[in-house]
C-alpha cells in the first residue's frame, strides 16, 4: 500500500462528561451539553477534522443522544465532521438510526457519519428492555440489517431480534447516496473479522496498555477483509488525553481527574484505584495522551504509526475536568498538536 | 509438560496463546463455535496457535485454561477432564453473567465453584487478577528487576507448582495461595483484583494485614 497519499484526519471525542466550572461546582446535564456545543465550535474554528460523540446512559455523562447535540453543532459550523462515537446499535432500532443519522446528514450538508459499536457499558440494555445475553446476536443482526438501509433501496429482512421487513423504504435517503459508517470496536477479535466481512471502516477504541498490540487487529481487519472479498479502508484510533504547556502541570492537573473518573468506573467493575504509578505508566508507554504539546504529538504519531492508523481521537475532557483546562486541551490540539503530528507522519514518509 | 489448551478465544484466550507459543508450549485453542471461526484470528494473533474444538482441546493438552465468560462455562461436558490440570482464569462478571446469585452460590469463590462443576478435575486459580492488556504488555526474562507477579491458588502442593512454573516461562514472577478458596482474595472487588506489579507489592494487596 502506498504511503504517499495516506490522508489523515484529527478529531475530538466527548461523551459530555459533567465539568467543573469556576466556583468549584460541577455543570449540570444541561450545562455540560451546551458546553459541547460551544466546544466543537472552537475545534471547528481550528480546523479540527471531526467531532465525536458518545452515546451513554450513566450520571457522569450528559449525552445519552448524540445527534441531538450534532445536529445543534451542524447549525454553528462549516466544515467539522459530526459523528457519533459510539451509537449503541445493539440496543437501538437500525431503521431510526439509519432515520435519525440521515437527517443529521441533511442538516449538516453530508457532515454526518455514525460509528456503530457494542459499547463498553451496558445501561442502555434494562434500560430499552434488552437482555443482555443476547448482547453479541442483538449487535450481529443489527448490523446485518443496518448495511442493508445504507444501500438506500426498498428492504426485505427477516431476523429473531427485530421484526422483518418486507420491502420497507426509509427516508431520508442522503444527497450522497451514502450514509457515512464505521464500526467501533474495542479488542474483540470477532468484531474486527465482523467489521471486515460488511466492509466498514474501523475504529479501535484503545483506552488503556500499549497501542502497539492493536496493529494486530489491523493486519486482522485486513485479511479478513481480503477474504471476504470486501475493501479494507484506513483505520482509526480513539483514546483519552490532556494537555496543558507543560508535562508537569498536565500530569499534576489529569491524575486525580482521571483517576476519579477511572474509579468510578473500575468501583462497578471491582477493580483496584488507580495508582500514580498506573498513571504515570499509561502517560509513558500506555494510552493516556497527557502532556505538553511536543509530548503528545510525538506519542500520537507514534502510536499511529504502531496502529498503522490514518484517524486519531483524541478523547478530551474525560473526568470532571475544569472548562479553561478543556478548552486549552482543544486549542492546543488544534492549533500546536495536528499540525505536529502531520509534520513528523509526512518526515516519516518522506524517508 | 508440553501442551497448553486454552478454551475461549476472546481477548485474554488469544493474549494466552500468543504468550505460551513465545514460551515454547505447543497451543490448542478454542472458540464456542467451529475451530474455523477462529482459523484467521488465531494465525494472524497467535500464529502458531492451533484452533481445534473445546473436546480437542481438553484431550490434547496437559494444562487447561479456562479462559470463556464464567456464564458459559456449564457448557463444558465434565467428564472430559478427568485427571486434567485446570487453570481456571475467568470472574464472575456482572455486565455479561448478569446477577451473581444466577450463576454460582454465595458461599463460593469462583474457583471453588469451578472445581465442584468438574470433581474429576485439579483446579488452580490464576490468570485472572491481571487484564489481558497487562499480560500482553508486561511478560519479562526471570530475574528482571520489577518483574510483574501473578497469584496462583490451590489446594494441590505438586499443581500450583505445575502452574507457577508455567507462568515462570510465559514472562511473571509468582505468588502461591495455599487453598482454592484463598482464590476469592484475587476476585473483583478485593484489593488484588487488577493489580500488575510485582510479587512484594502483590502479597500486601493480597495480605494487608500481614
Amino acid at each position: 500500500m502506498s504511503k504517499k497519499s495516506t490522508i489523515y484526519q484529527f478529531g475530538l471525542d466527548s461523551f459530555g462528561d459533567l465539568a467543573t466550572k469556576e466556583d468549584g461546582s460541577l455543570t449540570t446535564y444541561a450545562e455540560a451539553i451546551r458546553l459541547v456545543t460551544d466546544e466543537a465550535v472552537l475545534a471547528d474554528k481550528l480546523g479540527v477534522d471531526v467531532i465525536a460523540l458518545g452515546e451513554h446512559h450513566r450520571d457522569d455523562f450528559a449525552i445519552s443522544s448524540p445527534e441531538m447535540v450534532l445536529a445543534a453543532i451542524a447549525s454553528k459550523t462549516k466544515h467539522i465532521k459530526l459523528a457519533s462515537g459510539v451509537t449503541v446499535l445493539s440496543s437501538d432500532d437500525p431503521v431510526r438510526v439509519f432515520e435519525r443519522f440521515s437527517t443529521l446528514d441533511a442538516v449538516s450538508n453530508g457532515r454526518a457519519q455514525v460509528i456503530l459499536g457494542r459499547g463498553s457499558f451496558t445501561e442502555s440494555f434494562p434500560l430499552f428492555g434488552y437482555d443482555l445475553r443476547d448482547y453479541n446476536e442483538l449487535f450481529e443482526e443489527k448490523v446485518n440489517l443496518f448495511a442493508e438501509l445504507l444501500k438506500e433501496k426498498p428492504v426485505t429482512w427477516q431476523g429473531k431480534m427485530r421484526p422483518s421487513l418486507h420491502e420497507a423504504d426509509v427516508f431520508p435517503k442522503t444527497e450522497s447516496g451514502t450514509l457515512d459508517t464505521m464500526i467501533g470496536v474495542g479488542g474483540s477479535p470477532e468484531s474486527v473479522i465482523r467489521a471486515a466481512a460488511y466492509g466498514f471502516p474501523l475504529m479501535l477504541a484503545i483506552i488503556g496498555g500499549s497501542p502497539d498490540r492493536f496493529r494486530a487487529y489491523g493486519q486482522l481487519y485486513r485479511r479478513a477483509a481480503e477474504e471476504a472479498g470486501t475493501t479494507a479502508h484506513p483505520i482509526g484510533m480513539h483514546s483519552p488525553g490532556f494537555i496543558a504547556d507543560t508535562d508537569e502541570e498536565a500530569i499534576e492537573l489529569a491524575f486525580p481527574l482521571f483517576k476519579e473518573q477511572m474509579d468510578r468506573v473500575g468501583a462497578s467493575r471491582g477493580w483496584t484505584p488507580m495508582t500514580r504509578q498506573h498513571f504515570i505508566s499509561e502517560v509513558q508507554h500506555g494510552s493516556m495522551y497527557v502532556g505538553s504539546p511536543e509530548t503528545v504529538a510525538k506519542k500520537i504519531a507514534r502510536a499511529m504509526r504502531a496502529v498503522d492508523a490514518s484517524r486519531f481521537d483524541l478523547v478530551y475532557g474525560f473526568g470532571p475536568v475544569r472548562i479553561k483546562d478543556r478548552q486549552r486541551t482543544i486549542e492546543l490540539y488544534g492549533r500546536e498538536v495536528i499540525p505536529r503530528v502531520r509534520k513528523i507522519l509526512a518526515e516519516k514518509e518522506g524517508n | 509438560m508440553q501442551s497448553i489448551g486454552i478454551l475461549g478465544a476472546g481477548k485474554l484466550g488469544m493474549t494466552l496463546a500468543q504468550l505460551a507459543i513465545k514460551a515454547g508450549y505447543r497451543v490448542f485453542i478454542a472458540g464456542s463455535a467451529s475451530p474455523e471461526r477462529i482459523r484467521l484470528t488465531t494465525e494472524v494473533l497467535a500464529p502458531g496457535a492451533i484452533p481445534v474444538t473445546s473436546q480437542q482441546a481438553i484431550e490434547r493438552s496437559d494444562i487447561i485454561i479456562l479462559a470463556l465468560p464464567l456464564g458459559k462455562f456449564h457448557a463444558l461436558n465434565p467428564s472430559l477432564f478427568t485427571g486434567k490440570l485446570v487453570i481456571d482464569a475467568m470472574n464472575y462478571w456482572w455486565e455479561v453473567d448478569g446477577p451473581r446469585h444466577t450463576v454460582l452460590p454465595d458461599d463460593q469463590s469462583t474457583s471453588e465453584f469451578v472445581q465442584s462443576h468438574l470433581p474429576e478435575s485439579r483446579v488452580v486459580k490464576a490468570l485472572s487478577h491481571t487484564s489481558y492488556h497487562d499480560l500482553h504488555d508486561s511478560p519479562q526474562p526471570p530475574g528482571t528487576p520489577g518483574r510483574k507477579a501473578i497469584a496462583v491458588a490451590g489446594d494441590n502442593p505438586s499443581d500450583t507448582t505445575i502452574v507457577a512454573e508455567f507462568i515462570d516461562r510465559i514472562g511473571f514472577d509468582t505468588i502461591l495461595l495455599g487453598s482454592l478458596a484463598a482464590g476469592r482474595r484475587l476476585e473483583p472487588t478485593h484489593s488484588a483484583f487488577g493489580a500488575n506489579t510485582t510479587a512484594d507489592e502483590l502479597r500486601m494487596l493480597i495480605n494487608p494485614e500481614a
